[in-house]
């Protein structure tokens, strides 16, 4: 029980020192745009997607994965209208869009497949 | 004034973010697992797309969030509900907690 | 041909949503695109939708807040939940009844039970009056009546807008 609390803290200590690390680390800005507050904001979506990819990697059934693949296609979205602000680009949000249907549908025919029947039913 | 606000919205999408992820891993089961997807991540996603909303106001990018959290919050619920479906016709047992732990 | 009218209304508002500042040239392109697809969709859509008159969308309107709130608590709750050493869930699968008859009715019933309560709806029975739920809240003493509360909650403001 008392292992319990011990791991619980470790993690929230590392993930608040990873937060902190992203956010004084200085990133060298070549395009301008990158060294502002939102631009730091795609590396915590990124452990976001880090996160993920290890519940793809542990999961024992395929409906776990297929779940995680859903979540990451939710994501994808939020990480393409953060992306479009600090560049002022309105074709990030069109990527958004198409990507946003395309999972849906694909989440829908991975659904089909693991009930055992065909697509068009 | 708009930009602070706008940041503020995202900085909270960013946490339920977050926070689902971990729920991914913490989780021990699908259907709880599904919980987290559908509700944490989409909550999340949707905060950050009305923060660029408020920055950007009605231009391209504004009008082109909005579309896309129309299409979020009509899509991400049937998804889930197939895949549900799905985990419960491949015949997995839903975890329980044991008694004699709590 | 009801619907088709409809159809052609949200798929030319997409259209111009796409595309935002307001052109004369790109409104002409959605219109030639709106009639394209009401047209290759001719035989999917084929059942007519009963939208009742102006009260169906009022009443949808007058619901927004009620639910925004809800998602707004059960979501900060969960975090909480999430996030907690102890991780205090006691999922259940559960099984409630439900009084609404249509299936319009029902599938929002389904999709505002998925986005703002503690529950995912898994199946519907064939009869068309239970709801076969995944609840992460459960009592070991009380077997449903959490679960039958929220979904008589959600079902008496539903059944002001359909039937």
């Amino acid at each position: 029980m008392k292992l319990k609390y011990l791991r619980w803290s470790a993690a929230v200590l590392s993930l608040i020192l990873v937060l902190l690390f992203i956010n004084i680390y200085p990133i060298p800005s070549l395009l301008g745009w990158q060294s502002s507050f939102l631009a730091r904001c795609f590396f915590i979506l990124m452990i976001c997607f880090a996160i993920c990819l290890l519940r793809i990697v542990l999961g024992p059934t395929s409906v776990d994965r297929a779940v995680v693949i859903n979540a990451l296609g939710i994501l994808i979205v939020g990480f393409c209208a953060i992306l479009s602000i600090p560049t002022g680009r309105d074709w990030y949000l069109d990527i958004a869009i198409a990507w946003a249907l395309q999972s849906f549908i694909g989440a829908l025919a991975i659904a089909k497949y693991l009930e055992g029947k065909g697509l068009d039913e | 004034m708009s930009e602070i606000i706008g940041t503020i919205f995202i900085v909270i999408g960013l946490v339920f973010d977050i926070a689902g992820c971990i729920g991914l891993i913490r989780l021990p089961d699908v259907y709880n697992r599904l919980q987290a997807t559908t509700k944490s991540i989409t909550l999340g996603t949707c905060s950050i797309l009305l923060g660029a909303f408020i920055i950007k106001g009605f231009t391209g990018i504004g009008v082109k969030s909005l579309l896309c959290i129309m299409l979020l919050l009509l899509t991400a619920p049937a998804a889930a509900h197939a895949l549900s479906r799905a985990a419960d016709i491949s015949k997995i047992k839903a975890w329980e907690k044991k008694d004699a732990l709590s | 041909m009801k619907t088709k009218i409809t159809l052609f209304i949200i798929s030319f508002m997409i259209w111009m949503l796409l595309d935002w500042p307001l052109d004369i040239q790109h409104a002409l392109i959605g219109l030639l695109v709106a009639g394209v697809v009401i047209f290759l969709t001719r035989d999917i859509f084929t059942q007519s939708l009963r939208w009742g008159p102006i009260r169906t969308f009022l009443g949808l309107g007058a619901c927004i807040p009620f639910f925004f709130w809800e998602c707004l608590k059960t979501n900060v709750d969960f975090i909480l939940r999430l996030l907690h050493p102890k991780l205090p869930v006691n999922p259940a699968i559960v099984k409630v009844k439900t009084t609404l008859k249509t299936d319009i009715g029902l599938t929002f019933l389904a999709n505002l039970l998925m986005l703002s309560s503690r529950g995912i709806c898994i199946d519907i029975a064939p009869e068309k009056d239970m709801l076969y739920l995944h609840w992460i809240d459960i009592k070991p003493g009380d077997h449903q009546a959490a679960a039958q509360s929220t979904v008589d909650k959600f079902e008496k403001k539903l059944k002001m807008v359909f039937d």
